[in-house]
């Protein structure tokens, strides 16, 4: 009785592990076909955006959604599509918004530009700013000048 | 002090406090404006665009098929559900309303649900669909560029794509946005 309990034990312990090994494999299994394939996945998905989560990439995420598209980009490649084929797919359906780096257009100009042309504002206020400075002094008249002197000169007490 | 400094020491002040006000106010209306922008509404690169083709079989009869071409002619309303989407459950009293006012057939596509539940779901709830096909792996869905559910595409009589909501139709997007645009196009 004792004994069979044992082995009853071990069998359910036995099934656990051969479980969790078809659960482990069910995961990496795709890893284990092809290495260079799901490397070139890898580095594709990382451009790319998932919609569900924004703030992620297809890699990265979890969501359902970003493992699908992971599949189709994997099925796409390994059926002989181009980087940039895929790319274009995801494009088509998800628009621009599914790339973690926005494309140069004119809808993007400022977004591209706009850091450079506030630099360059920046750059030309301080300019300015320090040419006006240099030409302070000149700014006064002769006569300001000479009042200014002739301040200078008096001692304090005596003024005025 | 001349007239000419005076002047400059006027623009001087004039800058000093009229341009923090405008880079403020800049500020401003740009904080304004993102707070009615909604980051989770992607603009839809296939407005305007043919409809993306598809067979599938239905969700209530496997046998039959359901084609995009099917609907070639008509103006018609493509909903993606789910019958575990909590957001469909809040849309489906509109699409019930809509289905009855006759403007436009509505079609489903019952997005990664399994069947029993989809049928199920609209057993329970009311059938607003013309039929409901059945896309249990979601790439119609992905073709459609579907990423939250539900979805409502506009489909004219060409097979084009002409608006997209993405999330709830509410009653208020149903009478503002939705029949609008179905009147235009039954039009056209």
């Amino acid at each position: 009785m004792r004994r069979s309990l044992i082995a009853c034990a071990a069998f359910a312990f036995a099934a656990f592990l051969a479980g969790a090994g078809v659960a482990l494999a069910d995961e990496a299994r795709p890893v284990g076909d092809d290495p260079v394939l799901e490397k070139h996945v890898q580095t594709l998905t990382e451009q790319l955006r998932c919609l569900v989560c924004q703030n992620m990439t297809i890699a990265d995420s979890h969501a359902p959604l970003a493992i699908d598209l992971k599949n189709q980009v994997r099925d796409k490649l390994a059926h002989g599509m181009s980087d940039q084929e895929v790319v274009d797919y995801m494009v088509a359906r998800y628009g621009d918004f599914v790339l973690y780096r926005p494309p140069v257009k004119r809808s993007t100009w400022l977004l591209w530009f706009g850091p450079f042309l506030l630099m360059l504002g920046g750059f030309a206020f301080l300019l300015w700013k320090l040419k006006s400075r240099d030409t302070q002094t000149d700014n006064a008249t002769p006569a300001e000048l000479q009042r200014a002197a002739d301040l200078l000169a008096t001692p304090p007490d005596t003024k005025e | 002090m001349s007239e000419e400094k005076k002047q400059t020491a006027s623009a001087g002040t004039f800058l000093r406090f009229l341009l923090p006000l405008g880079v403020f106010l800049g500020l401003v209306f740009f904080l304004w404006r993102g707070l009615s922008l909604d980051p989770k509404e992607v603009p839809s690169p296939l407005i305007d665009k043919p409809a993306p083709d598809f067979s599938l079989a239905q969700l209530q009869d496997p046998q039959k098929v359901f084609s995009r071409k099917d609907m070639e002619g008509k103006v018609w309303l493509l909903n993606v559900w789910a019958s575990w989407c909590e957001t469909c459950r809040e849309e489906h009293p509109v699409l019930l309303e809509l289905s009855k006012m006759g403007v436009v057939p509505i079609v489903g596509l019952n997005y990664k649900d399994e069947r029993g539940a989809g049928i199920e779901t609209l057993n329970k709830l009311g059938d607003p669909y013309q039929l409901s096909a059945f896309d249990n792996e979601g790439k119609v869905g992905i073709d459609f560029g579907v990423y939250a559910v539900p979805e409502s595409f506009l489909i004219d009589k060409h097979g084009v794509i002409r608006y997209k909501k993405i999330g709830e139709i509410t009653p208020e997007v149903l009478s503002k946005e939705l029949l609008p645009k179905i009147q235009e196009l039954n039009r056209a």
